[in-house]
């Protein structure tokens, strides 16, 4: 299963599910949903955090919650 | 002021908004300087409240607007977001007429979840779609009108930053009591059983279930926020058309840079050292005026009143002490106007981004990034600023370390202490050398701040997950006017709720100084007098210099001093030194102004600068200045280190809610201040 933190920047993906709950209610409310379409827009100098276009806007999250996010193959 | 006639009707009106919709700067926009800021009951966050006024045709509305701290949904993540809830909720003890929420055009689809949540609370609902011209300018097509009929509340269509559409907004507020809806039936709320009927019920019931239904209630939050958003996605295809092209392609080319490996460390290294250099140089000036300002003043209260305890009173305690709190204000201003400058532009988010990773090695969080700046300017506000950073561990860590930040009120006791030991030409290269030794004593703190906080990561133990889901806005031209008045009320209440305790401190330290125990004046000057009266002019001059000196050390003040000296002398402080740190302990500010008095205050017809007192103030025993490099240096470390705020211990204490926290923070502090200052005295 393919998750967030395996982007690279510029790519393209689907979110499909969230593996955490307290997580999923965070980035539910930000507009990360099911069934978004999400774009990974930069990575930061020390290879963490990251930060994804959703919902047209830019959000950061660290790998360690953006590897709860599960990504459509 | 004229009464309030009965034909005004008064109107409280609650601002809610995700942070970054602009809701700040509207509320400044709408309510100018007519604000005041208090407490939210129970917690310490700043309640912003202000006033406008409406005619609307004869009718009169007085606007109380209160603005809420930014959330992104009525299902707080944060402290600081619960706060915002519980005051929309009424929960606070004050009830909302209205709720204004307010929303960014551009990233309007994650804005809406807040505003369609706040309809389902029943209140009479205002959305606020702001800066609409620029997200059309981005290409960015919405039909404001269809989208109010389809959540069926006004709509008011504002441009906060140039003023546009305030009129229109204030109007629609007048008229609210229309403009209530339900967005989801009640009949979809069944979800949670226990007892919550429908929507309002569900959000206040949040705050007081047990765990089991706490569960309940957030699988409730996952289904009804999902379902919100598909009804908002409906809705956004029906009434907004997106440009094919990204409409933040400027931010991503600054960011390029900005967050780039090399250049973006640079960049914050170098917007962090002009800070400090502006601050230093700008500031001096509006200093010397206050100060020349009030040495005028004292010389001509001292020749207008007839000498004796009255004009001592008000030259060396009243005037003196409020000249140490005005020569604050230039600083603190300046200081808050950066921190506003680089927040409002969204340079502080990319800086988290950056230094995010660094942080955490610290157990801190890149949320920690803008409290720790913050502290620059004032620990109070910095440790408050915490609330946002969810995990418990990460804010504990945060909030104990602030305080080792160089704060503003630290800036007055730095310069007056630099100035001493560095001559005025001094250079190295281009820098002024003054302005290096400042730059050192901020960073001595910061590198306190960090040394503790990886201390602090192996001590605190916690099992809750480190958090890090944060917005980065869109660069934005700063508002100066927004920012202005984000200044003056900082300046405000500093002069308020600082100024009185130094005000206060200074008078008792003059009755201090200038009285004593007994009859120990009257025997001191009576074994002057016969001296004095048969010594020549340049004797008699001499002779009352020492007598006013042997009246202090023979003052409360001096016997206080002399009690501690064994305790300071290994940092090299003699009782003078020892007078100012007592009375410093509330407030380190007061050290400047403790100085002042105790040099002023034995010879009351010299209103000579306090900078000139010390420089020419000589050991008894030795005949070297008393202000020698070790002793600053000592000193200036000590400031930098101790904990030496009753306010921030205050807020500490409200924040973390525990007695602990507060004492192993002021133990922790004063210990580490003590011990370095003794290094610093013997190695210089």
């Amino acid at each position: 299963m393919r998750t967030l933190d395996q982007l690279k920047p510029g790519d393209i993906a689907v979110i499909k599910e969230f593996s955490q709950r307290d997580l999923a209610l965070k980035l539910i409310e930000m507009g990360c949903l099911p069934g978004e379409k999400i774009k990974l827009t930069k990575i930061a100098p020390l290879g963490d955090p990251i930060a994804i276009e959703v919902s047209g806007y830019e959000l950061s999250m660290r790998k360690q919650e953006a590897a709860a996010v599960m990504l459509e193959d | 002021m004229p009464p309030v006639s009965s034909q005004i009707k008064a109107i409280s009106i609650a601002l809610i908004g995700n942070p970054n919709s602009g809701k700040t700067t509207l509320f400044n926009a709408l309510t100018g300087l007519n604000q005041k800021t208090g407490n939210y009951p129970g917690v310490t966050v700043d309640k912003h409240t202000g006033y406008t006024k409406l005619k609307a045709g004869t009718e009169e509305f007085k606007l109380q607007i209160t603005d809420l701290p930014g959330t992104y949904s009525l299902f707080p993540k944060s402290l600081d977001e619960e706060v915002a809830c519980k005051e929309l909720l009424g929960l606070n003890g004050t009830e909302h007429d209205v709720a204004v929420v307010v929303t960014d055009a551009s990233t309007l689809k994650r804005h809406l979840l807040l505003a369609t949540q706040v309809i389902d609370l029943k209140i009479p609902v205002v959305i606020v779609l702001n800066m609409i011209d620029e997200a059309n300018k981005a290409g960015l097509k919405i039909d404001a009108a269809e989208i109010s009929r389809l959540l069926g509340v006004k709509i008011a269509l504002v441009n906060s930053r140039t003023g546009e559409g305030l009129d229109d907004l204030k109007l629609k507020i007048t008229q609210a009591k229309e403009s209530v809806n339900t967005f989801i039936e009640t009949t979809r709320l069944q979800v949670v059983k226990a007892g919550a009927q429908n929507f309002r019920e569900i959000v206040v019931t949040q705050f007081t279930g047990d765990a089991d239904y706490k569960l309940k209630l957030q699988q409730f939050e996952e289904k009804d926020t999902v379902y919100r958003f598909n009804t908002i996605n409906y809705i956004f295809a029906r009434c907004v058309k997106s440009p094919q092209e990204s409409t933040r392609k400027l931010s991503y080319t600054a960011d390029k840079f900005i967050t780039h490996p090399v250049f973006g460390y640079l960049t914050l290294l170098f917007v962090l050292f002009s800070v400090f250099q502006i601050i230093f140089f700008l500031a001096e000036y509006p200093m010397n005026w206050i100060e020349s300002f009030f040495g005028w003043a004292m010389e001509v209260t001292a020749g207008a009143l007839p000498q004796g305890q009255l004009s001592d009173l008000l030259v060396n305690g009243v005037l003196a002490g409020l000249s140490g709190v005005v020569i604050f204000i230039p600083q603190i201003a300046l200081l808050f106007f950066f921190i506003g400058l680089l927040e409002d532009s969204g340079y502080m988010a990319r800086v988290s981004f950056i230094m995010d990773k660094v942080f955490r090695r610290f157990g801190l969080n890149g949320k920690s990034v803008i409290p720790i700046v913050s502290g620059v300017a004032c620990a109070v506000p910095s440790v408050l600023g915490t609330r946002t950073i969810s995990n418990v561990k990460e804010r504990l860590i945060t909030i104990f370390i602030i305080p080792l930040m160089s704060c503003s009120a630290r800036l007055p006791v730095y310069t007056l202490l630099i100035s001493l030991m560095i001559p005025d030409d001094a250079v190295l290269g281009i820098l002024n050398l003054k302005g290096l030794t400042l730059f050192g004593l901020y960073f001595l703190g910061f590198a306190a701040t960090m040394l503790t906080a990886f201390v602090l990561k192996f001590i605190i133990k916690s099992k809750e997950k480190s958090y890090f889901v944060m917005e980065l806005p869109v660069y934005r031209l700063p508002q100066w006017k927004s920012i202005g008045i984000i200044v003056v009320n900082k300046v405000k209440v500093f002069l308020w709720e600082a100024g009185k305790i130094i005000l206060a401190v200074s008078i008792v330290l003059w009755f201090l100084s200038s009285h004593g125990p007994g009859d120990s004046f009257d025997q001191v000057e009576s074994k002057y007098a016969s001296q004095i009266e048969t010594a020549t002019e340049a004797q008699k001059e001499e002779l009352v210099k020492t007598m006013e000196s042997e009246k202090l050390e023979n003052s409360y003040a001096g016997i206080l001093g002399k009690k501690i000296e064994p305790l300071i002398k290994p940092m090299g402080f003699d009782w003078k030194i020892g007078i100012a740190l007592i009375t410093s302990f509330a407030a380190r500010e007061v050290f400047v102004g403790t100085m002042a008095t105790i040099y002023s205050a034995n010879d009351a017809e010299n209103v000579s600068s306090i900078r000139e007192k010390l420089v020419s103030e000589k050991n008894p025993d030795t005949g070297k200045p008393v202000y020698g490099f070790g002793v600053c240096l000592s000193l200036l470390v000590f400031y930098a280190f101790a904990m030496q705020c009753m306010s921030t211990m205050a807020v500490v204490y409200r924040e973390t809610k525990s007695w602990k926290w507060m004492t192993g923070q002021l133990i922790y502090m004063t210990g580490l201040a003590y011990i370095s200052s003794v290094i610093v005295y013997h190695l210089f």
